[in-house]
């Protein structure tokens, strides 16, 4: 299948280079009665504009954000586009942005996680203690900041799904509580560095410079995109289900190869490709796989759609709530080991409410839906790559962090008004 | 119909609060048989409907299933014993698509990755969904986007899909039109040949004679009459519903002359 209106459609994400948007304007197979079948520029053109105004915006927004504040940064500096900023882009994105997939799961319920700053913070305070004071062993230490991100988020599940706190109280209490735990483990030494050694040290530190790989991985990708939907379009037609002509799988796997190439080549222009980046594509694309295509996805999408519904389909709703959080907890652990590498230190302010603001923001910027249901971990992002991208421009024009603070609030609101003025014109277009 | 029945219900209890919503409810229904399930408002019957699916377990009492006593505490245990439920909220997932709906809770997979074609497939191919939606419906777009009597179709689907033992179904046709309502009736009617125990919920005495064999009577939470549905006027039901069999007036006329001293 393609996707088409079902949750999410990470094909569609993929492709930052084009919008999902258009695509998905095309990709209505079965396709009513009252969807005549378009063709050409002019169709595509129309049908998009019909889909944005029913409120289907898809990544359409998130794609013009990042095309607008990547031209707007570039007139102001040219050194914004650079491959050495662009590369350091892809490695800054890659802790916060872990987080943010994280806060996905929590968001497609319908809810929302304010801990994930703090966990991710205290997760890496134990790994920090474990590895760099008490000596052990440096894999012990990451599965243990591991378990403890995935134990806080089973807890906070358990007191939202069986105990029916709300969520907003349950993971408020738990940015609190764990920030104490955050401060009271790292104790007196309060900063702990981690040195330049070590398999954590070294998660933002390796890139791989080869040609070789670079454009491989990025033939990869575009051939295992290009592989499935011919295999699945296939699949379709010979069941005698309506498939997609073969011009547009061609246009949608350009889709995909056109921002891969282009990754391949600013990456290899610079270091290589950051093992950071190579992580955060493996998570966002084996998590997309897991909530599109598996049972468990589609019980997450089913209790964001209706709760109740997926009750009585049978559907074990606080097994699957409680998994979510501790999903979110994981990731945050995960995340947290990022940011970690990346300063390379723990300190005091690790953890702090803006990882977290930037995390939500970063999924609801990317077209998660705040009212549950509807989003991808692509989302996750394209949205973290919009907010990296502000602040990294930001800092090379010289304005403070009290205006980067400001313009990413803004860029926050118009997300979330997006988010709410296409439901409600979903609504009026019979769509949600 | 002398057979084990499918479904008996001994002494079912339900309370919400203060509120005593079932007390004492029995039943019973055989396979190939459809148990019409009517009275007024508040009578209970959703109740005793979500009693029977698990979605909202009874407090006390003791539900057999083909003779044997069972528990059924969660909607998935019900599901297990063949048990499928249409309840009158519909209970969709509005951003799944009808695929997405009508398979929910037992999804085809192949290899643990959902089989999108073998579902869509089989989607087309399931009957209320065909005859109920005028044209060959589009199963891909999200339920939020169809009709009223589309939507119930697509609930009907759902129930139907599983192939239960005994299918309960809450309101069936509210949101259905006459023609779409006639060929609904025949579906039950061939689920029935086939063997399927029916219970019908209905306000449309019109339904329940035309398809029914028996109509159990709930008034105030309590059995109040079964009624063989093809020998029963429209008259007796009706007055079993409302208790007009049942006040004051015709109690104390029935009442022998020497207990009112």
């Amino acid at each position: 299948m393609n996707g088409a209106d079902a949750p999410g459609d990470a094909g569609g994400a993929k492709a930052a280079g084009r919008t999902a948007g258009e695509r998905r304007a095309t990709v209505r197979p079965g396709g009513g009665p009252g969807e005549p079948g378009r063709q050409g520029l002019k169709g595509y053109l129309r049908s998009l504009g019909d889909r944005l105004r029913s409120g289907r915006l898809g990544a359409f927004p998130v794609v013009v954000s990042l095309l607008v504040t990547w031209i707007v940064f570039q007139s102001l500096n040219h050194n914004f586009l650079s491959p050495r900023n662009l590369s350091d882009i892809c490695v800054d994105i890659v802790g916060p942005g872990l987080v943010a997939v994280g806060i996905v799961f929590v968001l497609l319920l319908g809810e929302v996680d304010l801990s994930v700053g703090s966990v991710s913070g205290l997760t890496a305070s134990i790994f920090a203690v474990m590895y760099v004071n008490s000596g052990e062993p440096e894999w012990l230490a990451i599965v243990s900041a591991l378990l403890s991100g995935a134990a806080i988020g089973t807890i906070q599940g358990f007191f939202f799904a069986r105990v029916g706190v709300p969520a907003f109280v349950v993971t408020l209490a738990g940015l609190l509580v764990w920030n104490g735990l955050m401060l009271y483990v790292l104790g007196a030494s309060g900063t702990i560095d981690l040195g330049d050694r070590g398999l954590v040290a070294e998660l933002s530190t390796r890139y791989f410079h080869s040609a070789a790989l670079a454009y491989g991985l990025a033939a990869l990708g575009t051939g295992a995109f290009f592989v499935m939907t011919y295999r699945d379009n296939r699949a379709r037609s010979r069941a005698g289900m309506s498939a997609l002509p073969v011009w547009e799988i061609a246009e949608r796997t350009l889709g995909v190869a056109a921002p891969s190439f282009a990754a391949a080549w600013v990456l290899e222009d610079f270091r290589g490709v950051p093992l950071a980046l190579l992580v955060f594509l493996v998570f966002v694309v084996g998590l997309d796989f897991v909530l599109r295509r598996t049972t468990y996805g589609r019980r997450i999408f089913a209790i964001g759609g209706e709760a109740e519904a997926a009750r009585r389909s049978g559907i074990n709703v606080v097994w699957t709530r409680v998994s979510a959080f501790a999903m979110s907890g994981t990731l945050a652990a995960v995340g947290g080991l990022f940011l970690t590498s990346r300063v390379a230190s723990v300190g005091q302010t690790s953890g702090s409410t803006t990882l977290l603001i930037n995390a939500i923001a970063a999924a609801v910027i990317g077209g998660v839906s705040l009212f549950g249901g509807r989003g991808t971990t692509w989302s996750a992002l394209l949205g973290i790559l919009v907010i990296q991208s502000i602040a990294s421009g930001m800092v090379l024009i010289g304005l403070e962090t009290a205006v980067q603070y400001m313009v990413t609030g803004g860029v926050l609101l118009g997300a979330v008004i997006l988010d709410s003025l296409s439901r409600r014109s979903q609504k009026l277009h019979g769509r949600a | 119909m002398s057979s084990t029945p499918v479904l008996a219900l001994h002494g079912i209890c339900k309370r919400f609060g203060a509120v005593q919503a079932l007390t004492d409810i029995e039943l019973e229904i055989h396979a190939g048989e459809v148990v019409a399930l009517v009275g007024d408002n508040g009578a209970g019957k959703s109740t005793l409907l979500k009693a029977i699916t698990g979605v909202g377990p009874a407090d006390a009492g003791v539900i057999e299933w083909c003779g044997r006593p069972v528990r059924i505490q969660r909607p998935r245990d019900a599901q297990e014993l063949g048990i499928a439920g249409v309840y009158q909220d519909l209970a969709l997932c509005e951003n799944l698509d009808v695929v997405g709906n009508l398979f929910l809770g037992h999804e085809i997979t192949r290899a643990g990755v959902l089989d999108e074609v073998a579902m869509e497939r089989q989607a087309l191919e399931l009957e209320p969904l065909a005859i109920l939606t005028k044209h060959r419906p589009n199963v891909r777009v999200p339920v939020a986007t169809l009709s009223a009597g589309q939507r119930q179709s697509v609930a009907i689907g759902r129930a139907i899909l599983s192939r239960p033992r005994l299918l309960v179904l809450d309101e069936p046709t509210a949101a259905l039109g006459i023609e779409q309502t006639a060929q609904f009736l025949d579906l039950i009617d061939r689920l029935r040949d086939q063997g399927t125990a029916i219970m019908l919920i209905s306000h449309n005495l019109g339904d329940v004679k035309a398809v029914a064999d028996q109509a159990a009577v709930l008034r105030h939470g309590r059995n109040n009459g079964f009624f063989d549905v093809p020998s029963t006027t429209h008259e007796q039901i009706v007055s079993s519903i409302t208790g007009a069999t049942d006040n004051a007036v015709t109690q104390r006329a029935t009442k022998p002359w020497e207990d009112m001293l």
